[in-house]
């Protein structure tokens, strides 16, 4: 019963998308007042319904189900209740619901905020309402998670266990409500074009949409990060991986954007440049979930792909860009453009951050289907990892983080470079001693990493001689905090990657009950390997007593996990952190003898980088807040007959 | 099913291309697996772990030696630890590996005229971007100083 009401609301929400779409293109045009109300309808309608359909799956999972095929393919009775809800989303079908219901959340919040009037709202929801209806034929037609299963089994097969975990259950929500967020940006950028209200009502209308999901791609892209850090047990944090460039490719360019976006709402600069980063960094989203869903990329976060699906994306893909680009190249050029400002404003520096990231994303691009494209074209293999990445993206945000600090600190239009650089003295000052310091007293010896320091001391610094100045410190705007904790948190990062990839210390042996091996400063005795049982696995864990100086300090469990309903082994790590440096333990193989192979790492300043993404998550929830009191504020002034700003 | 059937036949066809593709002077096991895991000279282990993630694991997804649990990849971590013992330069080390399985496993694709707009490209692309951009902040000041009389 549950699959019939989830199928037929899934239906309905498909008829309602496709009436949604008409209707609120028609309800661009200046009179259309009924049309608008009708578009308004039919938004609220398919939230309605994609969120019941989504309801039911959810029922399904939780009550095992397996008379539907995807509960049965990707659920058992013996998982634990948080990974059966987690896990409607931990396969394809289920996926494809979850998007749905994001861009239902989306859509229905364009509809009730009406942001930036009537026509583009109406306009904004047409062109959302044709991506709703693209993605929900895609889900009904191709992935449709309803299908039922005859005779229904009693166990099903159970969820891939690399995906039965806290940080992957959060990561691919917000990887979507990102995606989908852009996918609003792109719809009001679009509609800005069709009603030809290209001004800089667009940009401020979208810009909560775009902030959430700027927010949400980096909280996603830290989770994917901090998962792979302790689930795949080898301590690494990124991999250039294709699925991990998907994900990079539209956070860049959203960045890109959210900084283009403030030059064209506060002095109309770079109006038509601004559409264009909407389109693109939607479009991105677009072509990385394709490269993932179709199965054309191969990766470790891959887990659902089928080549059928990949070609409906691909079309999608084609009319969805290839439509906006058409319209941008014929509506565009009408524009009326032409900022006025002086080179050193920060007018200016906004230019230059986005051309950094722009070649950023550019790199990232190129890295990801060069291997494809060459493969295509004659065959040849090449592969691209991260020395690539190291010799041409580092240097490109090298370079964007030194001339960082300067572009708060200049006006809009015309800035004071002198005053700017006399105001940074402190934080160059701060940059010179970090560098000192580091080259100094860190062994082993690194220049390379001492600049790296140096580097993000300066950015850091930058941001907080702000708080300082700052008095009392609840003067200083929300706008503002927003830059400072954004800014700050790179700088965080940035000493995060820099510590663990220059002074990691690793070691590997073979240990039988009772011996010990040396990791940096830690001492590390093998007490036992004992089994432990799970709600669905087997595990072997290791008890190891870690002691420093001689002094004991903790006793650790790294496990060996075995899911016998999958035959899948997966390890589960033990660290053990102090905020400054990581402990990092991960149990091998047996050996004969009751011998184990223990692999340790000490990681310094690991979880720096996943605090770094946490602030830069935090600047844009202090920037959000900002729009939606500005928004207040703006109604006020707006029924005084005051004109906004 | 239809999965089963790809992987039948793509054992098959590795059967079939395998004595193509096998350079015939080159016996047909990992040579060398029977070095050691882990170096206990840290200078050498640190060289190894340098050269591991220079390579790619050849039979899993996305991931270097460094960090692969596959066979394959322990068998060659332990190679490059022996090589390394025996005296090897990191060119030798790199040179065999290319040898026996192409450019595929070098996580640095070298460079090369059928590479060159991978490895110029992204130079190329922030070289244009910022001469649109310079364009861009001209005419901008130029309007200001048109707009001041």
């Amino acid at each position: 019963m549950t699959g019939e009401l989830g199928q037929l609301a899934l239906t309905l929400s498909m008829a309602l998308a496709l009436v949604q779409s008409i209707s609120g293109l028609v309800g661009a045009r200046p009179n259309a007042v009924r049309a608008r109300a009708m578009a308004s309808g039919a938004a609220l309608g398919f939230f309605v319904f994609i969120a019941l359909a989504f309801g039911c799956l959810t029922y399904a999972a939780v009550t095992n189900d397996f008379s539907l095929l995807n509960i049965a393919q990707n659920s058992a009775v013996n998982k634990p209740l948080l990974y059966k809800i987690t896990g409607v989303w931990g396969d394809h079908e289920g996926s494809m619901l979850l998007w749905l219901l994001v861009l239902g959340i989306f859509t229905a919040a364009m509809t009730v905020l009406q942001r930036g009037g009537e026509r583009l709202t109406s306009a904004a929801l047409g062109v959302q309402g044709l991506l709703a209806l693209a993605f929900a034929v895609f889900t009904l037609f191709t992935s449709n998670p309803f299908l039922r299963l005859d005779p229904p089994p009693f166990q099903g097969n159970g969820l891939n266990p690399l995906l039965q975990d806290p940080g992957l259950a959060l990561h691919p929500p917000m990887l979507y409500i990102g995606y989908v967020g852009l996918s609003a940006t792109f719809s009001y950028a679009a509609a800005a074009l069709i009603t030809k209200l290209a001004d800089a009502a667009w940009a401020r209308a979208a810009r909560p949409f775009m902030l959430a999901a700027w927010i949400a791609l980096t909280l996603g892209i830290t989770l994917g990060s901090w998962w792979a850090y302790y689930e795949l047990g080898w301590g690494g944090f990124w991999f250039w991986d294709p699925v991990e460039n998907a994900a990079l490719m539209p956070w860049l360019l959203a960045t890109a954007l959210l900084h283009s976006a403030l030059a064209t709402e506060r002095t109309g600069a770079f109006k038509t440049w601004t559409l264009l980063l909407a389109i693109g960094g939607f479009s991105l989203s677009l072509i990385g979930t394709f490269l993932v869903r179709s199965g054309i990329l191969s990766s470790v976060h891959s887990f659902a792909t089928d080549p059928e699906r990949g070609s409906y994306i691909l079309m999608m893909l084609v009319l969805a860009i290839g439509g906006a680009l058409a319209l941008f190249a014929w509506r565009a050029p009408q524009m009326e453009g032409g900022a006025e400002f002086e080179a050193a404003s920060r007018d200016t520096t906004l230019l230059i951050n986005n051309v950094f990231l722009v070649a950023a994303t550019a790199t990232v691009f190129i890295g990801t289907l060069y291997p494809l494209a060459l493969q295509a074209y004659n065959g040849a293999k090449i592969s691209v990892g991260p020395p690539y990445y190291a010799i041409t993206f580092a240097p490109i945000f090298v370079a964007m983080m030194a001339l960082l600090p300067f572009g708060p600190r200049l006006g809009w239009r015309r800035g004071n470079l002198r005053e700017a650089v006399r105001t940074l003295l402190p934080a160059m000052a701060m940059a010179g001693v970090a560098f000192v310091v580091v080259l100094v007293m860190v062994a082993p010896r690194s220049v390379a990493a001492a600049g790296a320091f140096a580097l993000a001391v300066w950015v850091m610094c930058s941001s907080v001689l702000d708080l300082v100045k700052a008095r009392p410190i609840r003067a200083l705007p929300l706008a503002r905090w927003a830059s400072v904790l954004a800014h700050f948190g790179l700088g965080v990062t940035l000493i995060g990657i820099t510590g663990t990839t220059v002074w990691r210390v690793s070691a590997l042996e073979v240990l039988g009950p009772g011996q010990s091996m040396k990791v940096g400063g830690y001492t590390l005795t093998l007490k036992r390997v004992e089994r432990v049982r799970g709600d669905n696995f087997v595990a072997e864990r290791a008890i190891v007593d870690v002691s420093r100086g001689g002094s004991h300090i903790a006793t650790m469990g790294p496990e060996q996990r075995n899911f016998p309903l999958q035959r899948v082994a997966t390890s589960d790590t033990a660290i053990r952190t102090t905020g400054l440096s990581d402990l990092y333990l991960a149990l091998g193989d047996p050996r004969s003898g009751g011998r184990w192979t223990l692999r340790a790492y000490e990681n310094p300043l690991a979880p720096w980088i996943w605090f770094g993404g946490g602030f830069m998550a935090l600047g844009g929830l202090a920037s959000l807040a900002t729009r939606l009191r500005r928004r207040a504020t703006v109604a006020m002034t707006e029924a005084q007959g005051v004109p906004a700003e | 099913m239809r999965r089963w059937i790809a992987a039948l036949a793509l054992a098959l066809f590795s059967v079939l291309a395998a004595p193509a593709l096998a350079n015939p002077h080159l016996p047909p096991q990992i040579e060398d697996r029977d070095g050691p895991e882990h170096l206990a000279n840290p200078v050498l282990e640190a060289r190894a772990v340098a050269l591991q993630k220079q390579f790619r694991c050849v039979v899993c997804q996305g991931e270097s030696l460094n960090e692969s649990n596959a066979p394959l990849a322990a068998d060659l971590r332990r190679l490059i630890r022996k090589r390394i013992l025996e005296g090897q330069s990191n060119r030798q080390i790199t040179a065999y590996l290319v040898s026996r399985y192409g450019d595929f496993i070098l996580m640095k694709p070298p460079l090369m005229p059928q590479t060159y707009a991978l490895w110029f490209g992204p130079a190329f692309i922030l070289l244009v971007a910022a001469g649109v951009a310079g364009a861009v902040v001209l005419k901008a000041r130029r309007r200001v100083q048109g707009a001041a009389p």
